[in-house]
């Protein structure tokens, strides 16, 4: 008996429901290369994302220690010549964003919890869950090649501006250079496809009586962030088609002798580069949002406010990308331009910090570790924005552009939605992912030992920026200017200060070893959360609820209920 | 025994099937990819006058020719999606191997086309305008060979009677590559 | 903290308006800054969880809780403008404007060093006693200068600190802009986009010379030029 197509789409095929749970899907190692389970997929991009990490981090390592000590062999490295400073600084940025924020933020915790929080058994389309997984780790190793292959690593920036990044004789590393490309290349379709599970899960399969508005924020903000990617990264990706043919074909697109236009890149890479910042931004935000509100056992404040501004946030992302390419030769006329709406968005955004802040008032706020790090987002990532304000503002732009002003900003922003949102992520759902409690004082001794020296980092590099130095440069004697001794110093006390962050986390992988063997057991719902992902076993078992998928009575954060004697009110409890 | 899919793919709560609204986004996507592609020419088109010369080389009688072909297999992908939702599987089979059909002729009236232009000496490395006209139309030709070959997949599904609901969808990703040339096809062929 | 002018010279007509636009936005974020770091951190000493004390049910609809939001999101919006206005004016005066020039000077970066073309005695650009110079410029302090700014090879950028002033040079194309130096002194000069290897070492020098010095700077080059 056929079914009409539509119903075999809204029904399934349904003589296979009935075995669908006895599936329990591969077994031993070969679970790690064929399993779909939207959880073994979420730890597969969550450990290669902390993998990638910790290559960043060495990295930074290894070029500050260049720029505080200039030409002292580094310790673990050795002597870092020009051409390798460059290499160090491209693959840090690089790897840091596409490699450790998205997959980690987006990619790790969005698998993991979405169909925890909707209340399903798994990502829509699992298969292609699995290969999104399976191309972003090609996209790493081909990556992490890059840096083997004669000439080395590419070495132009993050930001690949051509004719440097097009033309071999220019850049010096021919095959580095268009390996890079394709990695990224090869990371973005990863993420299309990653978007297009999250997205559909999260408007289609929802447990029976989730309204829109009963979904975790931090749902909500992994979605739009995916939107954002989706509807962004069209015209780079056609950029790095037409770069890789100028790099290995002999095309001209950006060659001005040829007609081409080497402004056109950085157009195309900015439209994408700024919604970008925002992609990784929003789920920084929505977890620690969620967090907050566990902790201070309080209702979101404003909820539908916060998808508004977010939406907003992410619209106006759109049409402010050449605060970028300020002083790059564009019409100084349409700097203005860029200018009213870079310094517009900075509304939408800080009415979301607001009403994130206002969730604390009448709050009963506990300081567990994930808290801590919830609300060092907030306070950090204030410093961020308001900085940025300066390097929106046209005039100011002049003098700042190229600067460690630009470096310090950004690092104010993107440490605490890459570094802070992972920890805060990783303390908060490591009962739910584990089954064991992370020891809390080992966890606020990582937290202090990270933050403090966090904030030393970099507020002297602020100052460094007032002060002209600009950025990229292997070794600032050759300025002299910027060769003074206090200079110097703030470049060492920098350093040192990156030095004593990198020990502690030493204390945060021991704290997740000793957790994992010998932690207490968490239980089901060791934070008396209201989400869905609360109300299973810890680890959750393959189909996240056997004995059947949750029904869905009210919002996520019903906490402190006049009619209610607990503090909290889980989702799936009935009226 | 095919793959067990998640109780979460049965659910609808848009009361949209998910295929659908997956294949939605998907073409967002591309319609961002192709938009840099054809916004990039049509940028450095309107700044380079002198692309007129080059331009005024294609073959617009082939242009035509290949738009009415991809416009045709469209119409059959139509039909097979219409014996889709009868239930007729091998019907739209049937059509689907027609739409491919129809891929396969676009592709070799593109390699002959192409071929001929490469003989003249008009190559990728030409110049600006043959950049772009390679490059758009070569993109645009990778999304063919992978929807044929996707089709040819869910062809084979449907012979058999199965996933009857994918034949709809690959003809909506079929229907977007063919606007695709619908843009490229002025932007290419007639703007001379 | 805030005065640029402590880290770093003014040395140009418009180096004190950039500075005060700097210091005009710091004023502002700081102030939201302080009052927003400041309700953050009392609100969570004051809504620490306390023995037997519950949290209380907000919905975020109270008109008198959103006060609290809607009052500062119009201030930042006014701030934002009042930001708004005294930048444009600040770039419009150093971007858009070409004031008359009183000389002009070629600006050549490449791969990795900068050349420098003056207009010699006759003050006139591509005459035959113009001095070219390498990662050295010789400029005449209150005199207004244009700068030809170009690339031989991939994108550099032509950075004076304690001008303030920076512009990208990209190849194929001459782009122009201008300064007017207001001390006389000796100080660095940069390049401010990552252009290879060679990045790290494209340091030049710009000499801000008083009208004698700078004449017998002329003619001392010229004649080693003719050497």
């Amino acid at each position: 008996m056929a079914h009409t197509a539509t119903e075999t789409a809204l029904h399934g095929d349904l003589h296979h429901d009935a075995h669908a749970h006895e599936h329990h899907g591969p077994q031993g190692i070969l679970k790690y290369i064929w399993s779909t389970d939207h959880k073994m997929i979420a730890m597969q991009y969550l450990f290669t994302g902390m993998f990638m990490g910790l290559i960043g981090a060495y990295y930074a390592y290894v070029f500050r220690m260049q720029t505080a000590f200039p030409g002292v062999s580094v310790p673990g490295f050795g002597q870092v010549s020009p051409g390798e400073y460059n290499a160090l600084v491209t693959s840090h940025g690089s790897i840091m964003i596409f490699w450790v924020a998205m997959p980690v933020l987006i990619a790790a915790f969005g698998n993991y919890l979405i169909p925890l929080m909707i209340g399903a058994d798994d990502m829509v389309f699992p298969r292609i869950n699995r290969l999104s997984y399976q191309i972003f780790l090609l996209s790493a190793i081909i990556l992490i090649v890059s840096f083997f292959v004669p000439g080395g690593a590419f070495g132009g920036a993050w930001t690949a501006y051509p004719p440097l990044s097009a033309v071999g004789e220019y850049n010096q590393t021919n095959l580095g250079s268009s390996l890079w490309l394709l990695a990224v290349a090869l990371e973005f379709v990863a993420f299309l496809l990653g978007g297009i599970n999250f997205i559909t899960t999260l408007m289609n399969s929802r447990a029976p009586g989730m309204k829109a508005y009963d979904i975790p924020l931090v749902c909500w903000m992994i979605v739009i962030a995916s939107i954002l990617f989706m509807l962004s990264v069209g015209p780079l990706i056609a950029g790095a088609v037409m770069l890789f043919m100028d790099q290995t074909i002999g095309t001209g697109f950006f060659d001005p002798a040829r007609g081409g236009d080497p402004i056109l890149w950085q157009h195309l890479f900015w439209f994408f580069g700024h919604p970008e910042v925002y992609v990784v931004l929003l789920p920084a935000v929505g977890i620690t949002i969620d967090i907050i509100a566990t902790f201070a056992r309080k209702k979101v404040f404003g909820y539908k406010l916060m998808l508004y501004t977010t939406v907003a946030t992410g619209v106006l992302s759109f049409f402010v990308w050449a605060h970028h390419q300020f002083v790059a030769g564009i019409d100084p006329r349409m700097a203005n331009v860029f200018t009213v709406t870079t310094l517009l968005i900075s509304v939408p955004i800080a009415e979301l910090l607001f009403v994130i802040i206002a969730t604390l008032y009448g709050g009963a706020i506990k300081l567990t570790t994930p808290m801590l790090w919830a609300l060092a987002f907030i306070a950090e990532f204030l410093i961020g924005g308001v900085t940025g304000i300066f390097l929106g503002a046209s005039g100011a732009d002049i003098y700042f552009h190229d600067t460690y002003f630009v470096l310090a900003h950004f690092h104010y922003t993107f440490f605490p939605i890459a570094i802070i949102g992972t920890f805060a992520a990783f303390t908060y759902w490591f009962p739910k992912m584990f089954g064991k409690m992370m020891n809390d004082t080992l966890g606020k001794i990582h937290f202090w030992g990270t933050i403090i020296p966090f904030n030393i980092i970099f507020i002297p590099l602020f100052v460094l920026g007032m002060g002209g130095e600009h950025r990229r440069i292997y070794n600032y004697e050759h300025f002299p200017e910027l060769a003074g001794d206090g200079m110097f110093l703030l470049r060492r006390i920098a350093t040192v200060a990156l030095l004593v962050m990198l020990a502690f986390q030493l204390v945060f992988f021991y704290n997740c070893f000793i957790s994992w063997r010998k932690g207490a057991k968490a239980g089901k719902n060791p934070w008396n959360s209201n989400t869905l992902e609360w109300t299973t076993e810890s680890p959750p078992p393959h189909g996240n609820w056997p004995e059947g998928l949750p029904n869905v009575y009210r919002g996520p954060y019903e906490y402190a209920h006049p009619d209610r004697k607990d503090d909290f009110w889980p989702q799936n409890e009935p009226a | 025994m095919a793959f067990p899919k998640p109780q979460a793919t049965l659910r609808s709560a848009t009361g949209i099937p998910t295929g659908r609204l997956a294949v939605w986004w998907l073409l967002a996507s591309e319609v961002v990819i192709f938009g840099g592609v054809l916004g990039s020419y049509l940028m450095f088109r309107l700044g380079h006058p002198e692309w007129a010369d080059a331009a005024a080389v294609t073959n617009t009688y082939i242009g035509a020719i290949n738009t009415f072909v991809l416009l045709t297999s469209s119409f059959t992908a139509v039909l097979a999606h219409q014996a889709a939702e009868k239930g007729d599987g091998k019907k739209a089979a049937g059509f689907l191997l027609l739409t491919i059909g129809g891929a396969l002729t676009f592709l070799m009236i593109k390699s002959y086309e192409w071929t001929t232009e490469i003989m003249h000496g008009y190559t990728i490395t030409s110049n600006g305008f043959w950049q772009f006209y390679y490059t758009a139309a070569g993109l645009h030709a990778l999304h063919v060979i992978a929807g044929a070959i996707i089709m040819g997949i869910v062809a084979m599904d449907a012979y058999r009677g199965r996933e009857l609901q994918r034949v709809e969808l690959i003809g909506i990703y079929w229907h977007f590559v063919d606007v695709v040339w619908i843009f490229l096809f002025p932007l290419l062929y007639i703007a001379k | 903290m805030l005065a640029l002018a402590q880290f770093i010279p003014q040395a140009s007509t418009y180096a004190s308006s950039i500075d005060n636009v700097i210091f005009l936005v710091g004023v502002l974020v700081g102030f939201w800054f302080f009052v927003a770091e400041g309700m953050f951190f009392w609100l969570i000493w004051r809504f620490r969880a306390k023995e037997g004390v519950k949290s209380e049910y907000i919905e975020g609809h109270e008109k008198h809780l959103k006060r609290w939001i809607t009052w500062p999101h119009g201030l930042v919006l006014v701030c934002d403008i009042i930001i708004i206005v005294a930048a444009v004016q600040v770039w419009y005066n150093v971007k858009q404007r070409l004031p008359e020039a009183d000389s002009t000077v070629r600006v050549i970066g490449q791969q990795w060093a900068w050349t420098f073309q003056h207009p010699g005695a006759d003050n006139e650009l591509d005459t035959a006693d113009d001095i070219f110079t390498v990662d050295e410029l010789h400029v005449q302090v209150d005199q207004t200068y244009h700068f030809l700014l170009e690339s031989r090879d991939v994108l550099h950028s032509f950075s004076v600190p304690v001008f303030r002033i920076k512009q990208d040079a990209i190849p194929g194309r001459t782009i122009t802009g201008w300064f007017e130096p207001t001390i006389v002194g000796e100080f660095d000069m940069q390049c401010a986009e990552i252009c290879g290897i060679g990045h790290g070492v494209m340091a030049s020098r710009i000499f801000i010379e008083d009208q004698q010095a700078h004449t017998d700077w002329i003619q001392s080059a010229s004649v080693a030029s003719a050497q």
